[in-house]
């Protein structure tokens, strides 16, 4: 299909880039250089102008489009971009916004602002972050087929009780599967005498019970419950939507704010939050609060640097995890590098989301890992798919190497696939690919 | 995998002579049209039956370098550098092969097969006819020409899927013109889209070419020579299995290659706004303008001087022009575009030509095509951009405080983008005039007497990929009588003409091959 991005900032290139291979892709934005640079790195026709004025739309040919993706840093660009399209043509549009007051509106009216699909940048990172919390020792979760099936990549620490063991000592759980292990930035696709090393990021899709149950192996630490203690540094937009989210699981988290106007006002909009005016880098301050307590420390600060060093000094005193949420990308793994628990690039948490959007109907859900080296796709299974009426061993035959079928639901049940699964038209497929055959499996399914 | 150390050398060169060697393996189909041709004639067979065989087995052993290559931005220039030579060698085998006449030396062959893809048209093949040499291989001097024109690369990334990605990068080296234009959001669509435009007016003319033939107007236009010209006019090269070049047809077929020369020193994005039902963008287009423009100015003052002029007669074919309206317009107009488009075809022989047309068409030699044509020399649109940029250093001179960009079709150019230009026109002259000098040096120093104005011109029309210059080197001479050393040095001027200098020169600096 023919997709037109306006805006070719951080998301709008990931984005275009991921839909490059498999769709026409039109990119406008207003910046020459930007648009220079993306004609030359990526196969798309990249046109300067303002994706908010008629003459530029029209020269995108935004008629024969079927879908808008409206992702510049300005939420009313987004807005009107995505009105101004729908004026002259039925693309579906989405927009990218960071205000949730856009977004109450248009939850409020669906298809306000001519908008089809609205994604809040705030919002999605604060999901991830509190999906995060849930899971210790993930580095990222996601989940598939309506919360029965969860997937969660996980980091083998020194010491872990499954590193050195193969994949299938390691696999004692119920309804787990081992889709894939990362190494050095390579994807692999573990048979059962893989030995699993320090050092690997390790790929796992299940029920959400055995997703937990292997993570509380990885780490005996407490779980996240009622009675955990969150601390949230930062008050904006992802921090409170943060708090807002963990009070929704009925627990009490202390959001420390720096800004005595903003933190009144947090108060006010946040009733079960404890929320504490201070610098969350006054060291006195964080012994006093008992911030070495705390299970989980989320860092949402304005600007990366300053979320670094409140992780690590919450990681000083003594706090069991850290969450750092960092703009830019490429820090991500820097961060993780140095002592940062899980970093959360909301750029990418968006790309993600807007990315399933673009999938063809029958993929409902797609996470992206390590950087988009491999996706994570929930399919609805349909006549055509090889899937179809087969067995998990005659339909892997067909694929390439580097698929793996990680979880079947039927009727909302989970099935663990074995080789001899024999998967029915309906059925919700969750299955792990490496980026490099997508293109030839995406046809397949 | 046995990694052997390089030199501190930081391009991938094995991925870029890899994917040369990729276009060379494909170079064995279009060797099917000669051979097909061979067949037919039952001449030159074993000619391209082996250069088949030769094209892939070499480009195979080529691939072999890097069995996954990856261009980054420097391992492009690299291909693409690498693959213009690497074809007129390929393409150098059916003369070396077959063995006929002069071109069967190495250096001619070389010489012929570079003039041939850079579609200049300068020849050394000392005696055109099919006497001497096979018409499968006067078919293939054609094809070089039209393989040439819309260019390799364009043609690679058209066909080859890994070359998507990197694809905008290296069209961009080789197109000519400064950046690329591109039409649909996938690069490799476009590259179709050119060739496409470019395959229906390469049809289009042989039909109107050979349905004069038929029709009676056309006696010397048989289906051979139908199908040979537009395989010359649209890549604006030059080649002619005739002598005489076009001053073996008539009247009626010259008038119809004129349109079709114009059209090919066209920038063909253009053609695609054309199809796409919006011909408004042709006419509104900047450089299109003046390039008629100027094409029309030229003609018309040529025109007069031969109406004027004295009486011309070639040995043998006495040419009308003196007094005559149509014979003098359609020389001077046939002429005038031959050369501006870089085509480099003749009515008729112009070293008859009387002193102020011949300057008239020296000037011409040196304004080029449009960007994203298949024409060679400077280019209309730089003209155009340094003709503004004049105006503005006028202007800036009167009023030393005004900030005036300089704007083209509407829309200010970046000042870097005018750098490139200047750095481009400069180097163009300088290379020229070097270009010149060397070769004035090396004919003196073989005892070969000749006058500047041959040295200026065979140096512009190698460089600027135009073919025939004036003297000993026009339109019914040839580039035979130089020493080797000069021709090879003219396959250079052709090479680093064609690819517009610059992705040439980057590959001789050492900042390109170290960090």
């Amino acid at each position: 299909m023919r997709v037109i991005v306006i805006g070719a900032g951080e998301v709008g290139s990931n984005i275009a880039e991921s839909l490059a291979p498999e769709h026409e892709v039109v990119v406008i934005d207003i910046d020459g250089e930007r648009v220079e640079s993306l004609t030359y790195d990526l196969d798309v026709l990249a046109l300067e102008g303002d994706g908010t004025s008629l003459g530029t739309l029209k020269e995108a040919r935004v008629k024969d489009a079927d879908m808008l993706i409206a992702s510049t840093d300005n939420d009313e660009t987004n807005v009107v971009a995505c009105s101004t399209a729908k004026t002259i043509s039925d693309a579906f549009t989405i927009a990218r916004v960071k205000k949730t007051s856009l977004l109450e509106t248009w939850e409020g009216s669906r298809g306000a602002f001519g908008v089809d699909f609205m994604v809040s940048v705030n919002l999605l990172t604060a999901r991830a972050i509190v999906s995060i919390a849930g899971l210790p020792g993930a580095q990222d979760v996601d989940t598939f087929a309506g919360g029965a099936v969860r997937m969660a990549e996980f980091e083998i620490v020194e010491g872990s009780p499954v590193a050195d063991q193969t994949v299938q000592e390691a696999d004692r759980f119920e309804s787990l599967t081992f889709a894939a292990i990362l190494r050095d930035g390579e994807v692999t696709i573990p048979r059962g005498d893989t030995v699993i090393v320090e050092g690997d990021q390790v790929v796992v899709i299940g029920s959400p019970e055995s997703v937990r149950a292997f993570a509380g192996e990885l780490m005996p630490d407490p779980d996240v419950d009622e009675a955990a203690e969150v601390v949230i540094v930062g008050g904006g937009g992802i921090g409170y939507q943060t708090a807002r989210l963990f009070e929704e699981r009925g627990m009490r988290p202390r959001l420390i704010e720096h800004d005595p106007d903003r933190a009144r006002q947090l108060a006010e909009e946040l009733p079960k939050t404890v929320v504490l005016e201070s610098d969350a880098t006054d060291l006195e301050f964080l012994s006093r609060e008992h911030v070495d307590e705390a299970d989980f420390v989320v860092a949402a600060l304005d600007s990366d640097e300053k979320n670094l060093l409140v992780s690590l000094l919450a990681k000083r005193v003594g706090a069991d995890r850290t969450v750092a949420v960092v703009e830019t990308a490429d820090y991500v793994d820097l961060f993780e590098t140095v002592g940062v628990d899980v970093a959360v690039n909301p750029r990418e948490v968006t790309a993600e989301e807007i990315t399933r959007f673009t999938r063809e109907d029958r993929t409902e859900n797609v996470a992206l890992i390590e950087d988009d080296r491999a996706e994570v796709l929930e399919i609805e299974v349909d006549g055509d798919s090889v899937l179809a009426d087969a067995t998990i061993e005659e339909s892997a035959a067909e694929f390439p190497e580097g698929v793996v079928v990680g979880a079947i639901t039927r009727r909302g049940e989970l099935i663990t696939p074995r080789g001899d699964t024999v998967v029915e038209v309906g059925d919700h497929v969750v299955l792990f690919v490496d980026t490099d055959v997508l293109d030839e499996v995406s046809p397949l399914l | 995998m046995n990694r052997r150390i390089d030199l501190d050398v930081r391009v991938d060169w094995r991925a870029s002579v890899s994917l040369v060697g990729t276009v060379v393996k494909y170079l064995s189909v279009a060797l099917l049209l000669p051979l097909s041709t061979a067949l037919y004639y039952g001449n030159g067979i074993i000619t391209f039956g082996f250069a088949i065989l030769f094209a892939v087995t070499v480009g195979s052993l080529l691939e072999r370098l890097d069995p996954d290559p990856d261009l980054g931005a420097r391992e492009g220039f690299l291909m693409v550098g690498l693959t213009w030579l690497a074809v007129a060698l390929v393409g150098a085998v059916p003369y070396l092969v077959a063995g006929n006449g002069t071109v069967a030396e190495p250096a001619n062959a070389l010489f012929e097969s570079m003039s041939g893809f850079t579609t200049t048209g300068a020849t050394v093949m000392g005696d055109i006819s099919f006497g001497t040499h096979s018409r499968a291989l006067m078919i293939w001097r054609q094809q070089t020409q039209w393989l040439g024109g819309m260019g390799i690369v364009v043609l690679a990334v058209a066909i080859l899927p890994e070359l998507s990605v990197g694809g905008a990068q290296l069209m961009d080296a080789e197109a000519p013109g400064p950046g690329i234009e591109k039409l649909t959001p996938r690069i490799a669509e476009t590259a179709r889209v050119l060739w496409l435009v470019y395959l229906a007016f390469t049809v289009v003319e042989f039909v109107l070419l050979y349905t004069l033939h038929l029709g009676g107007f056309a006696p010397n236009m048989t289906l051979y020579n139908a199908v040979a010209h537009p395989l010359t006019t649209m890549p604006t090269g030059g080649f002619s299995p005739e002598a005489r070049s076009i001053e073996a047809f008539s009247a009626v077929v010259q008038w119809v290659i004129i349109p079709f020369m114009v059209a090919a020193g066209t920038n063909f994005a253009l053609f695609w706004h054309v199809i796409r039902r919006e011909p408004s963008n042709l006419f509104a287009d900047n450089e299109f303008r003046l390039y008629a423009g100027v094409m029309g100015a030229l003609s018309a003052v040529v025109a007069v001087i031969l109406f004027t002029g004295p009486a011309l007669g070639g040995p043998g074919t006495p040419v009308e022009v003196a007094g005559e309206t149509e014979s003098s317009l359609r020389h001077a107009a046939f002429q005038v575009v031959s050369i501006v488009t870089t085509t480099g075809y003749a009515s008729m022989d112009f070293e008859l030509w009387n002193g102020p047309a011949k300057y008239a068409l020296l000037f011409a030699m040196f304004i080029g095509g449009s960007a994203g044509s298949t024409g060679g020399g400077i280019k209309i649109i730089r003209w155009l951009v340094i003709l503004k940029s004049i105006r503005r250093e006028l202007f800036t001179t009167v009023h030393p405080e005004a900030v005036r960009p300089v704007r083209l079709a509407g829309r200010a150019l970046d000042e870097r983008a005018l750098r490139g230009i200047y750095a481009f026109t400069l180097l163009y002259v300088v290379l020229f005039f070097v270009g010149a000098f060397l070769i004035a040096v090396d004919a003196s120093r073989v005892g070969l007497d000749i006058t500047e104005i041959e040295a200026v011109t065979a140096s512009a029309a190698t460089l600027g990929n135009i073919g025939p210059g004036l003297g000993m080197v026009g339109p019914m001479g040839s580039y035979l009588d130089f020493p080797s050393s000069s021709k090879l040095l003219m396959v250079g001027l052709m090479w680093i003409g064609r690819l517009e200098i610059i992705p040439v020169l980057v590959l001789l600096t050492s900042g390109y091959w170290r960090s």
